[in-house]
């Protein structure tokens, strides 16, 4: 095909109409692509609403479980859930912040930080069942916590500890060097720069990484399993060293009963854990967007 | 002409290293006391490495190696007994791009004073300093809004305010205004010369028209010696002297505009 332009002369053959066709194609392609996602996930989304919705009564959220279904609930699995996070994220957000710290502005850059940094990705990357059994071997039964919400939490501190390290070091490494020079050059000691300049600045980068690690521990079931965390819980979480169960192992035992009023209570379960994920996920937007400094 | 002056900065056979990269070779001169003295010469000739060596800011490269002494009223400021931290109080700094705090206007004076322990009143030191750097007419009603919300130049004097509050007595000016326009770069100037009756400055700057116009001192640097990466000083005096009668030929050529 020839353009309609008079000084074409024939050196090209730009075959326009070709190329178009092909941007239409491959258009069409990653619009399938988005489509069949989302097509699956609604269908997820709506069966498990249908199933569930019917169960999300006050009960729901006060009840024990119970052999009966109308009679059980998520007050033990959710107590359960809210400790871990808590704790998990207590002994998690220090230790990861402080060694990206240690890694970003301190360390030098040598084979043996290197070495450090490619083992802590390679963490992240571990099943976390291996984490269980570590947990079950170090603090189940080595620090003898027992199979208590202490040990659990311990055990997924450990989990998402590379999380938090490799995002919070992404989140320093952003932070500009003018910046740091601004407040060396003023006096300012290493560790001043740290804390008044590099962390606030940093922050927001740091608390995602760690909501979207958070959001990983509240969804983590296998280690939890592997440490002997129970499923028939009928008593409030009082403390650290009480026995405990989580949202994920409370689901899970659900959808394992035959009846079917219990597999409705695990949809319902899943919508709870889907909406505490979705907030957690939303909080994590929000912090940022909050506490983001523009440049 | 420099007996005149006494002393602030004196440097003697300074070497520069990055590793097994010899930067800076032998350089050897003395900066006078409340005067403004330009560092000029060709890109790469390792102008800002030979400022960064006044206030240490060199020692955060961590293959660099600095030899030779450099003297500040007489207390050599690479004696393992001083901390860079200590000299970085005294000797202050501008950099080339503008780089408030990301806080507010009032917060970026007062940091420097509060974490070198200011006991004075700090509202009275901020106001003094912004009015030193010729911006407190501009920003007094908005001392709590963010330094980001300046323009350019505003950034930058406010970066000279900032660095004068921790009362320096040598303000060391990485092309301060190059990321200025015309305007903006005329303002900081004439600051300039309110400054050097207080201050030693010493700036390094790619414009010679701005050396010619600002400073009282020039230091020309080049590499060392054809094939070398090394830079150093090959010729130090008066600015007069400098761009009217150069004594290396390199110099002439440099000012003339025959290259660089």
């Amino acid at each position: 095909m020839n353009g309609l332009f008079a000084n074409e002369n024939g050196r090209f053959a730009p075959r326009l109409s070709l190329r178009l066709r092909f941007g239409r194609v491959f258009q069409f392609l990653s619009l399938a692509a988005v489509t069949l996602g989302l097509i699956m996930l609604s269908v997820l989304l709506i069966d498990i609403i249908l199933d569930g919705y019917k169960w999300l009564r006050p009960e729901f959220f006060t009840e024990f479980p119970s052999r009966f279904p109308e009679k059980s609930g998520l007050r033990s699995a959710l107590q359960g859930s809210l400790w871990m996070i808590s704790l998990t994220a207590l002994m998690a957000f220090p230790v990861g912040v402080g060694a990206a710290i240690y890694l970003e502005e301190y360390a030098s850059d040598n084979w043996f930080t290197r070495l450090i940094e490619i083992n802590i990705a390679n963490l992240a990357g571990v099943p976390s069942i291996i984490y269980g059994l570590l947990g079950l071997g170090l603090f189940v039964r080595g620090l003898e916590l027992g199979r208590s919400v202490l040990a659990g939490s311990m055990t997924m501190a450990l989990l998402v500890l590379p999380i938090i390290i490799v995002s919070g070091r992404e989140a320093i490494r952003a932070v500009p060097q003018s910046v740091r020079h601004a407040s060396l050059a003023l006096g300012a000691t290493q560790w001043q720069t740290i804390q008044n300049h590099v962390l606030p600045y940093a922050m927001p980068g740091i608390l995602t990484g760690t909501i979207l690690a958070m959001s990983r521990a509240i969804g983590e079931t296998a280690p939890l399993i592997t440490i002997g965390a129970l499923t028939y819980i009928r008593f409030d979480l009082k403390g650290p060293l009480d026995l405990f169960t989580v949202l994920p192992i409370q689901i899970f035992n659900w959808v394992s009963l035959p009846k079917a009023e219990f597999q409705q209570l695990a949809a319902a379960g899943i919508i709870v854990l889907l909406a505490v994920l979705l907030s957690l996920n939303a909080l994590a937007i929000v912090l940022r967007n909050k506490l983001q400094i523009r440049w | 002409m420099l007996e005149q002056h006494e002393i602030a900065l004196s440097v003697k056979n300074l070497n520069v290293y990055y590793g097994g990269f010899h930067a800076l070779d032998n350089i050897s001169l003395e900066i006078p006391a409340r005067q403004i003295t330009a560092i000029i010469g060709p890109s790469g000739c390792g102008k800002s490495t030979f400022l960064r060596c006044f206030n240490r800011m060199n020692d955060l490269v961590p293959t660099a190696r600095v030899e030779g002494t450099a003297l500040f009223y007489g207390q050599n400021i690479y004696d393992p007994k001083i901390n860079p931290v200590e000299v970085r109080r005294h000797i202050g700094m501008v950099f080339q791009k503008p780089n408030p705090f990301p806080k507010s206007i009032y917060e970026n004076v007062a940091y420097g004073a509060r974490i070198n322990g200011y006991k004075g009143d700090m509202d009275e030191l901020v106001e003094r300093s912004l009015r030193a750097a010729a911006l407190w007419d501009e920003v007094k009603d908005n001392l709590k809004k963010s330094a980001l919300a300046l323009s350019g130049g505003q950034q930058q004097r406010l970066c000279i305010a900032r660095a004068i509050a921790v009362e320096p007595q040598v303000i060391l000016m990485d092309e301060p205004a190059s990321a200025l326009d015309p305007i903006a770069t005329l303002k900081i100037e004439e600051l300039m010369q309110e400054l050097k009756k207080f201050y030693t400055i010493v700036i390094v700057t790619h414009n010679m028209q701005q050396a010619a116009r600002v400073s009282d001192y020039t230091a020309m640097m080049m590499l060392s010696k054809e094939g070398s990466r090394a830079g150093t000083v090959i010729e130090f005096g008066p600015t007069s002297q400098i761009f009217t009668k150069p004594k290396d030929k390199r110099t002439e050529d440099y000012v003339t505009g025959r290259f660089g």
